[in-house]
């Protein structure tokens, strides 16, 4: 079993990714976005953070139509676990594996800190080992979740709306950037095997680095894909 | 020939980039300015094969990779 950590030119948290996972017993591989297939006996797929292609045009679209995501998309489509965050979150929007787009932070600003997030569904692997709270560490300039109304009542509807910033503004959308509904995370695919989330679990956890919420994200890919 | 994509933001989603420049407007003197909003352009030379067919090429350009139909609106010109 293998989780593959995709990088792009400009991810750079592609090595906390595979620490990460090795820190929680499993073993991982990188795959290049110029590579057609992912790493032999891949079990799962992590799409890190960071500025792939230099956020040209919009954050994650260049690297949607790398050779590398055609491989994750059929790989997520067979029902494979793929964990897209902060920049892998952007990519798989714009691959369209998981619905909605992130726009620029209302506040114009890049945010860089901690937050307390809300679970909100307990569809799928991802979720259904999660705590009902936890804290992340968010660093974006493009959080802001949006989509049409009706297309937002349909993921809510559906368990896919995962994580919510409990910070909010009084018309309901997160504090921090203006997502809307407050939206941090959504899950998609057939299984809601795909997870796609702002805030960055591989930042946070170990004990050394002041906690342990996002351990069980890497844990989900390492046993899910066992 | 030269033609022209041109990708808006949706009108109902905030741009704050458009805010923040018409507050700089406004601190040099165009304090009537209502609203700015910021859109790209791109300018694509084709080799000359006729309107129509520049006009759709654009359009499913825009459609494949330069717009991104969650967030924003596209318009495709040809230049005469």
């Amino acid at each position: 079993m293998t989780v593959a950590v995709v990088r792009f030119p400009g991810s750079n948290c592609d090595r906390d990714c595979l620490h990460v996972v090795e820190a929680v017993g499993g073993s991982a591989a990188y795959a290049w976005h110029q590579d057609t297939a992912l790493p032999a006996g891949t079990t799962a797929v992590i799409v890190p953070g960071g500025f792939s292609y230099g956020d040209y045009l919009r954050t994650g679209a260049i690297a949607a139509h790398s050779p590398i995501c055609a491989a994750v998309r059929a790989f997520a489509d067979a029902g494979g676990l793929v964990l897209g965050i902060c920049n892998g979150f952007q990519i798989l929007c714009e691959l369209r594996l998981l619905p909605g787009a992130l726009a620029d932070n209302t506040g114009g600003r890049f945010v860089c800190r901690l937050v307390e997030l809300s679970r909100e569904s307990d569809q799928g692997p991802f979720l259904s080992q999660l705590p009902t709270t936890l804290t992340l560490p968010v660093a974006h300039h493009a959080g802001r979740y949006v989509d049409a109304p009706d297309r937002l009542d349909a993921l809510a509807a559906q368990g896919q709306i995962a994580l919510t910033y409990t910070q909010k503004t009084d018309d309901g959308r997160a504090a921090l950037n203006g997502s809307e509904r407050a939206i941090a995370g959504v899950v998609g695919g057939r299984a809601h095997n795909v997870m796609g989330l702002m805030p960055h679990p591989e930042r946070r956890a170990e004990a050394r680095l002041g906690g342990c919420d996002g351990r069980p994200f890497i844990t989900a890919l390492v046993k899910g894909g066992a | 020939m030269r033609g022209r994509i041109i990708v808006r933001k949706k009108p109902e989603l905030l741009d704050p980039e458009g805010d923040t420049i018409r507050a700089a407007l406004a601190r040099l003197g165009f304090d009537d300015v209502e609203q700015v909003r910021v859109a790209k352009v791109f300018e694509v030379d084709l080799p000359d094969g006729g309107r129509a067919v520049a006009e759709a090429r654009l359009q499913d350009m825009a459609e494949q990779l330069l717009q991104n139909p969650v967030m924003e609106d596209a318009t495709v010109e040809i230049d005469p």
